[in-house]
Protein backbone atom coordinates (compact mmCIF):
# COMPACT_ATOMS: atom_id res chain seq x y z
CA UNK A 1 0.00 0.00 0.00
CA UNK A 2 1.55 3.29 -0.89
CA UNK A 3 -0.79 6.41 0.31
CA UNK A 4 1.02 9.62 0.83
CA UNK A 5 2.44 9.80 3.99
CA UNK A 6 -0.17 12.89 4.77
CA UNK A 7 -3.01 11.01 4.06
CA UNK A 8 -1.83 8.26 5.48
CA UNK A 9 -1.41 10.34 9.13
CA UNK A 10 -4.87 11.80 8.87
CA UNK A 11 -6.64 8.65 8.61
CA UNK A 12 -5.07 6.59 11.23
CA UNK A 13 -5.26 9.53 13.49
CA UNK A 14 -9.03 9.68 12.58
CA UNK A 15 -9.43 5.63 13.12
CA UNK A 16 -7.82 5.86 16.36
CA UNK A 17 -9.82 8.83 17.55
CA UNK A 18 -12.78 6.99 16.98
CA UNK A 19 -11.47 4.11 18.96
CA UNK A 20 -10.63 7.12 21.64
CA UNK A 21 -14.13 8.31 21.73
CA UNK A 22 -15.88 4.40 21.96
CA UNK A 23 -13.76 3.44 24.97
CA UNK A 24 -13.95 6.95 26.96
CA UNK A 25 -17.56 6.60 27.00
CA UNK A 26 -17.53 2.83 27.31
CA UNK A 27 -15.11 3.62 30.82
CA UNK A 28 -17.57 6.44 31.63
CA UNK A 29 -20.47 4.17 32.02
CA UNK A 30 -19.37 1.47 33.26
CA UNK A 31 -19.18 1.27 37.03
CA UNK A 32 -19.95 -0.08 40.16
CA UNK A 33 -23.79 -0.37 39.54
CA UNK A 34 -23.15 -1.72 35.82
CA UNK A 35 -23.10 -0.34 32.25
CA UNK A 36 -25.52 2.44 31.49
CA UNK A 37 -24.67 3.29 27.89
CA UNK A 38 -27.05 5.06 26.45
CA UNK A 39 -28.23 6.73 29.70
CA UNK A 40 -24.43 7.70 29.96
CA UNK A 41 -24.35 9.14 26.11
CA UNK A 42 -27.41 11.25 27.15
CA UNK A 43 -26.06 12.97 30.23
CA UNK A 44 -23.08 13.57 28.27
CA UNK A 45 -24.90 15.31 25.32
CA UNK A 46 -26.68 17.71 28.66
CA UNK A 47 -29.81 15.89 28.26
CA UNK A 48 -31.32 13.63 30.92
CA UNK A 49 -31.41 15.43 34.80
CA UNK A 50 -28.28 16.97 35.74
CA UNK A 51 -28.80 16.42 39.29
CA UNK A 52 -29.48 12.92 39.37
CA UNK A 53 -26.82 10.34 41.28
CA UNK A 54 -25.81 9.30 38.01
CA UNK A 55 -25.02 12.30 36.45
CA UNK A 56 -22.69 13.76 39.82
CA UNK A 57 -20.51 10.58 39.48
CA UNK A 58 -20.10 10.69 35.64
CA UNK A 59 -19.20 14.57 35.82
CA UNK A 60 -17.42 14.38 39.34
CA UNK A 61 -15.58 11.20 38.95
CA UNK A 62 -15.85 8.83 35.76
CA UNK A 63 -15.09 12.10 33.72
CA UNK A 64 -12.07 13.18 35.39
CA UNK A 65 -10.67 9.72 35.58
CA UNK A 66 -10.80 9.07 32.13
CA UNK A 67 -9.14 12.14 31.66
CA UNK A 68 -6.67 11.24 33.65
CA UNK A 69 -6.18 7.92 32.31
CA UNK A 70 -5.83 9.33 28.64
CA UNK A 71 -3.55 12.02 29.55
CA UNK A 72 -1.57 8.93 31.23
CA UNK A 73 -1.64 6.60 28.81
CA UNK A 74 -0.77 8.90 25.99
CA UNK A 75 2.08 10.67 27.36
CA UNK A 76 3.80 7.46 28.45
CA UNK A 77 3.15 6.05 24.98
CA UNK A 78 4.42 9.15 23.55
CA UNK A 79 7.70 9.14 26.36
CA UNK A 80 8.64 5.52 25.06
CA UNK A 81 8.19 6.62 21.25
CA UNK A 82 10.57 9.35 21.92
CA UNK A 83 12.98 7.37 24.26
CA UNK A 84 13.20 4.47 22.14
CA UNK A 85 14.44 6.73 18.90
CA UNK A 86 16.43 8.83 21.10
CA UNK A 87 18.93 6.24 22.52
CA UNK A 88 18.13 3.95 19.66
CA UNK A 89 17.30 0.86 22.01
CA UNK A 90 14.12 -1.18 21.76
CA UNK A 91 14.22 -1.43 25.32
CA UNK A 92 14.01 2.19 26.50
CA UNK A 93 10.64 3.29 28.41
CA UNK A 94 9.95 6.83 30.04
CA UNK A 95 11.46 5.88 32.90
CA UNK A 96 14.61 4.79 31.58
CA UNK A 97 17.03 7.87 32.33
CA UNK A 98 15.58 7.86 35.96
CA UNK A 99 12.92 10.27 35.75
CA UNK A 100 10.61 7.98 37.71
CA UNK A 101 13.27 6.86 40.65
CA UNK A 102 13.87 10.91 41.11
CA UNK A 103 10.11 11.17 41.44
CA UNK A 104 9.75 7.95 43.45
CA UNK A 105 12.18 9.32 45.88
CA UNK A 106 10.37 12.79 46.09
CA UNK A 107 7.01 11.06 46.30
CA UNK A 108 8.17 8.17 49.36
CA UNK A 109 9.65 11.60 51.07
CA UNK A 110 6.63 13.58 51.13
CA UNK A 111 4.19 10.45 52.30
CA UNK A 112 6.95 9.35 55.01
CA UNK A 113 6.68 13.33 56.28
CA UNK A 114 2.49 12.86 55.76
CA UNK A 115 1.98 15.50 53.35
CA UNK A 116 -1.64 14.96 51.55
CA UNK A 117 -1.69 13.51 47.92
CA UNK A 118 -1.83 16.88 46.23
CA UNK A 119 -0.03 18.97 46.30
CA UNK A 120 2.81 17.43 48.90
CA UNK A 121 3.09 14.53 47.26
CA UNK A 122 2.78 15.51 43.60
CA UNK A 123 5.03 18.97 43.88
CA UNK A 124 7.51 16.68 46.21
CA UNK A 125 7.42 14.20 42.94
CA UNK A 126 7.57 16.15 40.27
CA UNK A 127 10.84 17.74 42.02
CA UNK A 128 12.60 14.86 42.78
CA UNK A 129 12.35 14.07 38.83
CA UNK A 130 13.68 17.62 37.75
CA UNK A 131 16.73 17.06 40.11
CA UNK A 132 17.46 13.87 37.87
CA UNK A 133 16.34 15.77 35.00
CA UNK A 134 19.36 18.03 35.34
CA UNK A 135 21.40 15.75 36.19
CA UNK A 136 20.58 13.53 32.51
CA UNK A 137 20.72 17.04 30.82
CA UNK A 138 24.26 17.89 32.14
CA UNK A 139 25.23 14.29 30.85
CA UNK A 140 23.25 14.75 27.49
CA UNK A 141 25.28 18.04 26.77
CA UNK A 142 28.67 16.80 27.71
CA UNK A 143 28.11 13.41 25.63
CA UNK A 144 26.51 14.61 22.65
CA UNK A 145 29.32 17.12 22.11
CA UNK A 146 31.74 14.32 21.93
CA UNK A 147 31.65 12.29 18.69
CA UNK A 148 34.40 10.19 20.48
CA UNK A 149 32.10 9.11 23.06
CA UNK A 150 30.11 6.07 22.70
CA UNK A 151 26.83 6.10 21.87
CA UNK A 152 25.26 4.58 24.52
CA UNK A 153 27.03 6.91 27.48
CA UNK A 154 24.00 8.62 27.68
CA UNK A 155 21.35 5.20 28.18
CA UNK A 156 23.94 3.78 30.86
CA UNK A 157 24.44 7.47 32.78
CA UNK A 158 20.77 6.64 33.09
CA UNK A 159 20.44 2.90 34.19
CA UNK A 160 23.02 4.21 36.81
CA UNK A 161 21.26 6.94 38.51
CA UNK A 162 18.27 4.54 38.56
CA UNK A 163 19.98 1.83 40.08
CA UNK A 164 20.64 4.69 42.40
CA UNK A 165 17.99 5.77 43.09
CA UNK A 166 16.29 2.18 43.65
CA UNK A 167 18.73 2.13 46.55
CA UNK A 168 17.61 4.79 47.96
CA UNK A 169 13.88 4.06 47.50
CA UNK A 170 14.78 0.58 49.53
CA UNK A 171 15.85 2.47 52.08
CA UNK A 172 13.50 4.33 52.63
CA UNK A 173 10.91 1.56 52.85
CA UNK A 174 13.29 -0.46 54.82
CA UNK A 175 13.11 2.45 57.31
CA UNK A 176 9.11 3.18 56.96
CA UNK A 177 6.58 1.61 59.47
CA UNK A 178 4.25 -1.25 58.00
CA UNK A 179 1.13 0.82 57.89
CA UNK A 180 2.64 3.46 55.50
CA UNK A 181 4.32 0.57 53.45
CA UNK A 182 1.21 -0.04 50.99
CA UNK A 183 0.64 3.57 50.51
CA UNK A 184 4.31 3.95 49.04
CA UNK A 185 3.43 0.52 47.36
CA UNK A 186 0.41 1.64 45.65
CA UNK A 187 2.25 4.96 44.60
CA UNK A 188 5.16 2.83 43.19
CA UNK A 189 2.51 0.63 40.82
CA UNK A 190 0.71 3.54 39.74
CA UNK A 191 -2.64 4.78 40.70
CA UNK A 192 -5.00 6.92 39.27
CA UNK A 193 -7.92 6.95 42.04
CA UNK A 194 -6.54 10.35 43.68
CA UNK A 195 -7.01 12.44 41.29
CA UNK A 196 -9.86 15.62 41.73
CA UNK A 197 -11.45 17.42 39.35
CA UNK A 198 -9.71 20.02 40.68
CA UNK A 199 -6.50 18.99 39.25
CA UNK A 200 -7.53 18.37 35.85
CA UNK A 201 -5.84 21.50 34.09
CA UNK A 202 -2.52 20.63 35.30
CA UNK A 203 -2.83 17.85 32.63
CA UNK A 204 -3.37 20.87 29.81
CA UNK A 205 0.64 20.89 29.96
CA UNK A 206 1.47 17.97 28.08
CA UNK A 207 -0.47 19.26 24.95
CA UNK A 208 2.34 22.03 24.00
CA UNK A 209 4.57 18.80 24.91
CA UNK A 210 2.85 17.02 22.47
CA UNK A 211 2.68 19.60 19.63
CA UNK A 212 6.82 19.92 20.00
CA UNK A 213 7.16 16.91 19.99
CA UNK A 214 4.86 15.97 16.47
CA UNK A 215 7.16 18.64 14.97
CA UNK A 216 10.48 17.32 15.70
CA UNK A 217 8.88 13.71 14.08
CA UNK A 218 10.92 13.79 11.33
CA UNK A 219 13.84 14.84 12.93
CA UNK A 220 13.36 11.79 14.60
CA UNK A 221 13.74 9.87 11.68
CA UNK A 222 16.55 10.98 10.89
CA UNK A 223 18.26 10.03 14.10
CA UNK A 224 17.20 6.34 14.04
CA UNK A 225 20.19 6.44 11.21
CA UNK A 226 22.78 7.74 13.65
CA UNK A 227 24.04 11.23 14.97
CA UNK A 228 26.06 11.41 12.32
CA UNK A 229 23.52 10.47 9.08
CA UNK A 230 21.29 12.96 10.48
CA UNK A 231 23.89 15.95 11.35
CA UNK A 232 24.69 15.45 7.49
CA UNK A 233 20.98 15.64 6.38
CA UNK A 234 20.38 18.97 8.54
CA UNK A 235 19.36 18.19 11.82
CA UNK A 236 20.87 20.50 14.53
CA UNK A 237 21.30 17.05 16.27
CA UNK A 238 22.66 18.56 19.88
CA UNK A 239 19.94 20.68 20.03
CA UNK A 240 17.18 18.38 19.18
CA UNK A 241 18.35 15.88 21.35
CA UNK A 242 17.86 18.11 24.09
CA UNK A 243 15.08 19.52 23.39
CA UNK A 244 13.34 16.42 22.92
CA UNK A 245 14.70 14.87 26.11
CA UNK A 246 13.80 18.10 28.21
CA UNK A 247 10.30 17.77 26.72
CA UNK A 248 9.65 14.56 27.09
CA UNK A 249 10.54 14.42 30.24
CA UNK A 250 8.73 17.21 31.79
CA UNK A 251 5.67 15.52 30.31
CA UNK A 252 6.53 12.42 32.06
CA UNK A 253 7.32 13.87 35.30
CA UNK A 254 4.07 16.18 35.08
CA UNK A 255 1.75 12.56 34.81
CA UNK A 256 3.96 10.54 37.23
CA UNK A 257 3.25 13.15 40.05
CA UNK A 258 -0.17 12.95 39.51
CA UNK A 259 -0.77 8.96 38.81
CA UNK A 260 2.38 7.47 40.56
CA UNK A 261 4.83 4.73 38.35
CA UNK A 262 2.68 3.26 35.85
CA UNK A 263 4.45 0.73 34.11
CA UNK A 264 4.55 -1.13 30.74
CA UNK A 265 2.50 1.09 29.11
CA UNK A 266 5.49 3.64 27.44
CA UNK A 267 7.46 0.15 26.09
CA UNK A 268 4.65 -1.62 24.53
CA UNK A 269 2.40 1.10 22.66
CA UNK A 270 5.44 2.51 20.74
CA UNK A 271 6.34 -1.54 19.54
CA UNK A 272 2.60 -2.45 18.65
CA UNK A 273 2.40 0.54 16.08
CA UNK A 274 5.92 0.57 15.16
CA UNK A 275 5.39 -3.45 14.29
CA UNK A 276 2.02 -2.30 12.58
CA UNK A 277 2.68 1.29 10.87
CA UNK A 278 6.08 0.67 10.46
CA UNK A 279 9.57 3.27 11.68
CA UNK A 280 7.51 6.87 10.83
CA UNK A 281 7.24 8.86 13.51
CA UNK A 282 5.20 11.48 11.85
CA UNK A 283 2.82 8.52 11.70
CA UNK A 284 3.71 7.11 14.96
CA UNK A 285 3.28 10.24 17.33
CA UNK A 286 -0.28 10.86 16.69
CA UNK A 287 -0.74 6.85 17.27
CA UNK A 288 1.28 6.46 20.42
CA UNK A 289 -1.00 9.23 21.74
CA UNK A 290 -4.14 8.12 20.62
CA UNK A 291 -3.47 4.53 20.70
CA UNK A 292 -1.61 4.64 24.29
CA UNK A 293 -4.82 6.96 25.47
CA UNK A 294 -7.28 4.34 24.74
CA UNK A 295 -5.28 1.58 26.20
CA UNK A 296 -4.93 3.18 29.47
CA UNK A 297 -8.81 3.99 29.71
CA UNK A 298 -9.62 0.26 28.71
CA UNK A 299 -7.13 -1.19 31.12
CA UNK A 300 -8.16 1.09 33.97
CA UNK A 301 -11.83 0.16 32.90
CA UNK A 302 -10.53 -3.27 33.54
CA UNK A 303 -9.07 -2.56 36.85
CA UNK A 304 -11.98 -0.80 38.04
CA UNK A 305 -14.36 -3.38 37.21
CA UNK A 306 -12.65 -6.72 37.23
CA UNK A 307 -12.59 -7.10 41.18
CA UNK A 308 -15.39 -7.59 43.26
CA UNK A 309 -14.74 -4.98 45.46
CA UNK A 310 -12.04 -2.22 45.68
CA UNK A 311 -9.89 -2.14 42.68
CA UNK A 312 -6.23 -3.27 41.48
CA UNK A 313 -3.46 -0.94 40.69
CA UNK A 314 -3.83 -0.65 36.49
CA UNK A 315 -0.01 -1.01 36.19
CA UNK A 316 -0.78 -4.80 36.65
CA UNK A 317 -3.68 -4.81 34.03
CA UNK A 318 -1.28 -3.01 31.62
CA UNK A 319 1.68 -5.56 31.34
CA UNK A 320 -0.70 -8.82 31.65
CA UNK A 321 -2.50 -7.73 28.81
CA UNK A 322 -0.19 -6.14 26.72
CA UNK A 323 2.42 -8.33 27.05
CA UNK A 324 0.95 -11.24 25.62
CA UNK A 325 -0.58 -8.60 22.99
CA UNK A 326 2.90 -7.93 22.13
CA UNK A 327 4.10 -11.47 21.39
CA UNK A 328 1.48 -12.28 19.28
CA UNK A 329 2.01 -9.41 16.86
CA UNK A 330 5.72 -10.41 16.89
CA UNK A 331 4.71 -14.15 16.18
CA UNK A 332 2.23 -12.86 13.52
CA UNK A 333 4.87 -10.48 12.29
CA UNK A 334 7.73 -13.51 11.33
CA UNK A 335 5.52 -15.95 9.92
CA UNK B 1 36.81 31.49 -8.13
CA UNK B 2 37.88 28.08 -9.37
CA UNK B 3 38.45 26.09 -5.69
CA UNK B 4 34.91 24.78 -4.59
CA UNK B 5 36.70 23.55 -1.43
CA UNK B 6 39.60 25.54 0.45
CA UNK B 7 41.33 23.36 3.62
CA UNK B 8 43.99 25.52 5.45
CA UNK B 9 46.48 24.23 7.88
CA UNK B 10 44.13 21.73 9.55
CA UNK B 11 45.08 20.16 12.35
CA UNK B 12 43.56 17.69 14.86
CA UNK B 13 44.62 15.58 17.70
CA UNK B 14 42.43 13.05 20.29
CA UNK B 15 44.22 12.54 24.06
CA UNK B 16 47.43 13.92 22.38
CA UNK B 17 47.39 11.47 19.56
CA UNK B 18 48.24 13.47 16.13
CA UNK B 19 45.37 12.80 14.00
CA UNK B 20 45.49 15.39 11.86
CA UNK B 21 48.54 17.76 10.96
CA UNK B 22 48.73 20.85 8.85
CA UNK B 23 46.71 19.53 6.07
CA UNK B 24 46.18 21.53 3.32
CA UNK B 25 44.85 21.21 -0.22
CA UNK B 26 42.11 22.63 -2.21
CA UNK B 27 39.05 21.12 -4.73
CA UNK B 28 37.96 22.58 -7.77
CA UNK B 29 34.70 22.44 -8.59
CA UNK B 30 33.20 19.93 -10.98
CA UNK B 31 36.82 17.78 -9.97
CA UNK B 32 36.77 14.15 -8.84
CA UNK B 33 38.88 14.12 -5.83
CA UNK B 34 40.56 11.14 -4.37
CA UNK B 35 42.17 10.68 -0.78
CA UNK B 36 44.21 7.77 -0.21
CA UNK B 37 46.48 6.63 2.70
CA UNK B 38 47.21 3.54 4.98
CA UNK B 39 44.77 2.69 7.38
CA UNK B 40 44.79 5.05 10.78
CA UNK B 41 46.42 8.19 8.77
CA UNK B 42 43.84 10.55 9.05
CA UNK B 43 41.44 10.01 5.96
CA UNK B 44 38.00 9.74 7.57
CA UNK B 45 39.05 12.66 9.82
CA UNK B 46 39.59 14.77 7.08
CA UNK B 47 36.42 13.89 5.36
CA UNK B 48 34.44 14.51 8.53
CA UNK B 49 36.16 17.87 8.75
CA UNK B 50 34.97 18.36 5.45
CA UNK B 51 31.51 17.23 6.50
CA UNK B 52 31.00 19.72 9.28
CA UNK B 53 31.03 16.55 11.63
CA UNK B 54 33.92 17.14 13.57
CA UNK B 55 35.65 20.50 14.42
CA UNK B 56 39.67 20.51 13.54
CA UNK B 57 41.14 22.61 16.57
CA UNK B 58 43.13 24.51 14.48
CA UNK B 59 43.51 25.70 10.48
CA UNK B 60 39.72 26.16 8.70
CA UNK B 61 37.70 24.90 5.61
CA UNK B 62 36.08 27.43 2.92
CA UNK B 63 33.65 25.93 1.19
CA UNK B 64 32.54 28.36 -1.71
CA UNK B 65 35.02 30.51 -0.42
CA UNK B 66 33.00 30.89 2.92
CA UNK B 67 34.39 29.56 5.86
CA UNK B 68 32.35 26.04 7.35
CA UNK B 69 31.58 27.66 10.75
CA UNK B 70 29.63 30.45 8.89
CA UNK B 71 27.30 27.31 7.52
CA UNK B 72 23.91 26.42 9.46
CA UNK B 73 23.71 22.57 9.69
CA UNK B 74 20.73 23.00 6.67
CA UNK B 75 22.36 25.28 4.97
CA UNK B 76 25.78 22.77 5.07
CA UNK B 77 23.46 20.00 4.25
CA UNK B 78 22.34 21.61 1.13
CA UNK B 79 26.13 22.12 -0.03
CA UNK B 80 27.40 18.73 0.76
CA UNK B 81 26.17 15.22 0.97
CA UNK B 82 27.84 11.90 2.97
CA UNK B 83 27.73 8.55 1.89
CA UNK B 84 29.50 7.21 5.50
CA UNK B 85 31.24 4.28 5.43
CA UNK B 86 28.92 2.49 7.65
CA UNK B 87 24.81 2.51 7.16
CA UNK B 88 22.44 1.87 10.09
CA UNK B 89 19.66 -0.60 8.72
CA UNK B 90 18.42 -1.70 12.12
CA UNK B 91 14.74 0.30 11.60
CA UNK B 92 13.10 -1.02 8.67
CA UNK B 93 12.38 1.97 6.57
CA UNK B 94 11.51 1.06 3.02
CA UNK B 95 14.06 2.21 -0.38
CA UNK B 96 11.99 5.17 -0.92
CA UNK B 97 11.63 6.08 2.80
CA UNK B 98 15.65 6.25 2.86
CA UNK B 99 16.12 7.94 -0.16
CA UNK B 100 13.52 10.77 0.24
CA UNK B 101 14.91 11.63 3.81
CA UNK B 102 17.91 13.45 1.48
CA UNK B 103 15.13 15.87 1.07
CA UNK B 104 15.43 16.81 4.60
CA UNK B 105 17.31 20.08 4.45
CA UNK B 106 14.48 21.07 2.02
CA UNK B 107 11.89 20.68 3.92
CA UNK B 108 9.50 23.32 5.55
CA UNK B 109 8.73 22.93 9.32
CA UNK B 110 6.55 20.28 9.52
CA UNK B 111 8.87 17.69 7.58
CA UNK B 112 6.02 17.16 4.87
CA UNK B 113 7.25 16.06 1.39
CA UNK B 114 5.62 17.64 -1.72
CA UNK B 115 4.69 15.96 -5.11
CA UNK B 116 8.32 17.91 -6.47
CA UNK B 117 10.28 16.03 -3.83
CA UNK B 118 9.17 12.41 -4.66
CA UNK B 119 9.64 13.41 -8.32
CA UNK B 120 13.13 14.15 -6.71
CA UNK B 121 13.28 11.64 -5.13
CA UNK B 122 12.67 8.74 -7.45
CA UNK B 123 14.75 10.53 -10.57
CA UNK B 124 17.94 9.97 -7.91
CA UNK B 125 16.59 6.34 -7.41
CA UNK B 126 16.24 6.01 -11.53
CA UNK B 127 19.95 7.48 -11.68
CA UNK B 128 21.23 4.88 -9.76
CA UNK B 129 19.12 2.17 -10.46
CA UNK B 130 17.20 1.12 -7.64
CA UNK B 131 13.52 1.84 -8.75
CA UNK B 132 13.33 -1.53 -8.67
CA UNK B 133 13.59 -1.60 -5.01
CA UNK B 134 11.36 1.23 -4.10
CA UNK B 135 8.70 -1.14 -1.32
CA UNK B 136 11.82 -3.25 -0.04
CA UNK B 137 13.17 -2.32 3.36
CA UNK B 138 16.67 -1.63 3.72
CA UNK B 139 18.20 -5.14 5.45
CA UNK B 140 16.63 -7.41 2.41
CA UNK B 141 19.22 -5.65 0.07
CA UNK B 142 22.85 -6.83 -0.99
CA UNK B 143 25.86 -4.38 -0.38
CA UNK B 144 25.63 -2.97 -3.66
CA UNK B 145 22.26 -2.21 -3.67
CA UNK B 146 22.16 -0.93 -0.23
CA UNK B 147 25.25 1.52 -1.45
CA UNK B 148 23.26 2.70 -4.33
CA UNK B 149 20.85 3.51 -2.20
CA UNK B 150 22.46 5.38 0.05
CA UNK B 151 24.21 7.72 -3.24
CA UNK B 152 20.44 7.97 -4.11
CA UNK B 153 19.88 9.59 -0.47
CA UNK B 154 23.21 11.56 -1.36
CA UNK B 155 21.98 13.02 -4.58
CA UNK B 156 18.49 13.61 -3.70
CA UNK B 157 20.05 16.69 -1.41
CA UNK B 158 21.14 18.14 -4.60
CA UNK B 159 24.32 19.47 -2.95
CA UNK B 160 27.19 20.77 -4.77
CA UNK B 161 29.79 18.42 -3.50
CA UNK B 162 29.43 14.84 -2.04
CA UNK B 163 31.67 13.10 0.11
CA UNK B 164 32.38 9.49 0.01
CA UNK B 165 33.76 7.06 2.93
CA UNK B 166 35.28 3.94 1.17
CA UNK B 167 31.89 3.52 -0.89
CA UNK B 168 33.28 0.59 -3.00
CA UNK B 169 35.16 -1.48 0.00
CA UNK B 170 33.35 -4.12 0.48
CA UNK B 171 31.86 -5.01 -3.30
CA UNK B 172 32.88 -7.26 -6.01
CA UNK B 173 34.49 -5.48 -8.71
CA UNK B 174 31.89 -5.37 -10.93
CA UNK B 175 29.61 -3.78 -8.09
CA UNK B 176 32.78 -1.27 -7.79
CA UNK B 177 32.51 -0.28 -11.13
CA UNK B 178 28.84 0.65 -11.05
CA UNK B 179 29.34 2.86 -8.12
CA UNK B 180 32.36 4.54 -9.82
CA UNK B 181 30.92 4.40 -12.90
CA UNK B 182 27.72 6.19 -11.39
CA UNK B 183 29.75 9.23 -9.52
CA UNK B 184 31.87 9.79 -12.90
CA UNK B 185 28.45 9.92 -14.87
CA UNK B 186 26.86 12.23 -12.16
CA UNK B 187 29.65 14.24 -12.40
CA UNK B 188 29.73 14.55 -15.90
CA UNK B 189 26.23 15.44 -16.04
CA UNK B 190 25.47 17.64 -13.18
CA UNK B 191 29.22 19.33 -12.51
CA UNK B 192 29.06 18.29 -9.09
CA UNK B 193 32.33 17.59 -7.43
CA UNK B 194 33.23 14.02 -5.59
CA UNK B 195 35.39 13.71 -2.73
CA UNK B 196 36.06 9.95 -1.96
CA UNK B 197 38.22 8.12 0.63
CA UNK B 198 39.30 4.95 -1.23
CA UNK B 199 41.36 2.09 -0.05
CA UNK B 200 41.67 0.93 -3.43
CA UNK B 201 45.13 2.48 -5.62
CA UNK B 202 43.52 1.37 -9.02
CA UNK B 203 40.25 2.32 -8.56
CA UNK B 204 41.37 5.88 -7.80
CA UNK B 205 44.31 5.76 -10.12
CA UNK B 206 41.33 5.28 -13.25
CA UNK B 207 38.94 7.36 -11.96
CA UNK B 208 40.26 10.75 -9.74
CA UNK B 209 41.48 13.78 -11.46
CA UNK B 210 43.41 14.53 -8.55
CA UNK B 211 44.47 12.61 -5.42
CA UNK B 212 45.49 13.44 -2.16
CA UNK B 213 48.00 11.01 0.13
CA UNK B 214 47.68 11.22 3.63
CA UNK B 215 50.82 9.59 6.09
CA UNK B 216 49.73 9.81 9.71
CA UNK B 217 47.94 12.59 9.21
CA UNK B 218 50.12 14.68 6.77
CA UNK B 219 49.92 15.40 3.25
CA UNK B 220 52.79 12.99 1.65
CA UNK B 221 51.68 14.90 -2.11
CA UNK B 222 48.45 16.52 -3.67
CA UNK B 223 48.42 15.86 -7.83
CA UNK B 224 47.30 13.96 -10.26
CA UNK B 225 47.11 10.62 -10.47
CA UNK B 226 50.84 9.63 -12.47
CA UNK B 227 52.34 12.27 -9.72
CA UNK B 228 51.29 11.03 -6.66
CA UNK B 229 51.38 6.83 -7.63
CA UNK B 230 55.09 7.19 -7.53
CA UNK B 231 56.59 4.27 -6.28
CA UNK B 232 58.84 5.49 -3.66
CA UNK B 233 56.12 7.32 -2.25
CA UNK B 234 53.10 4.73 -2.13
CA UNK B 235 56.35 2.21 -0.42
CA UNK B 236 57.06 5.05 2.08
CA UNK B 237 53.59 5.52 3.04
CA UNK B 238 51.90 2.31 2.86
CA UNK B 239 55.29 0.40 4.21
CA UNK B 240 54.93 -2.74 1.60
CA UNK B 241 56.73 -2.93 -1.67
CA UNK B 242 54.68 -1.69 -5.15
CA UNK B 243 55.14 -2.21 -8.61
CA UNK B 244 54.04 0.39 -11.05
CA UNK B 245 53.36 0.03 -14.31
CA UNK B 246 50.96 1.25 -17.17
CA UNK B 247 47.45 -0.49 -17.32
CA UNK B 248 46.19 -2.26 -20.45
CA UNK B 249 43.53 0.03 -20.49
CA UNK B 250 46.46 3.06 -21.39
CA UNK B 251 47.06 6.27 -19.97
CA UNK B 252 46.55 5.01 -16.33
CA UNK B 253 49.38 3.95 -13.86
CA UNK B 254 48.62 0.26 -12.78
CA UNK B 255 49.64 -0.44 -8.60
CA UNK B 256 51.08 -3.80 -7.93
CA UNK B 257 51.41 -4.41 -3.82
CA UNK B 258 54.77 -7.33 -3.91
CA UNK B 259 53.49 -10.37 -1.56
CA UNK B 260 56.48 -11.47 0.35
CA UNK B 261 56.73 -15.06 -1.97
CA UNK B 262 57.43 -13.12 -5.48
CA UNK B 263 60.33 -10.31 -3.84
CA UNK B 264 63.87 -11.61 -4.88
CA UNK B 265 65.64 -13.90 -2.36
Amino acid sequence: MNMPIGRKILLTSLLLSIVLMVSSILAISAGSSGLHFWETLAILAGKGEPDSATATIIWQIRLPRVILAASVGGTLALGGLVFQALLRNPLAEPYILGISGGSAIGAIMAMLIGLSYFPGVAIFSFTGSLLVLGFVTLLAGSTLGNTMLGRDSLLLGGVMMNAFCAAVIMFLISMTRSFQVQHILYWLMGDLSALQKGQLPILLLVLPCFAVIYVLARPMNLLLLGRETASAMGINVKNTVLLLLVITSLMVSVIVSLSGLIGFVGLVIPHIFRLILGPDHRLLVPSCILGGASYMIFCDLLARVLPSSGEMPVGIITALIGAPLFIILLLRRNT
Amino acid sequence: MNNILDIRNISLNYRNKIILSDVSCEVKRGEFFVIIGPNGAGKTSLLKILAGLQKAQQGSVLIKGKNISAYTRRSLSKTMAIVPQQIEIGFPFSVTETVIMGRTPHLGILGMESEKDFAIAQEAMAFTEVTHLAERKLFQLSGGELQRVIIARAICQQPDIILLDEPTTALDPAHQLKIMDLMEKFRREHGTTIIMVSHDLNLASMYSDRLLLLKEGRVVKTGTPKTVLHKKLLEESYGCEMEIDESPLGQVARVTPVPDKYKPL
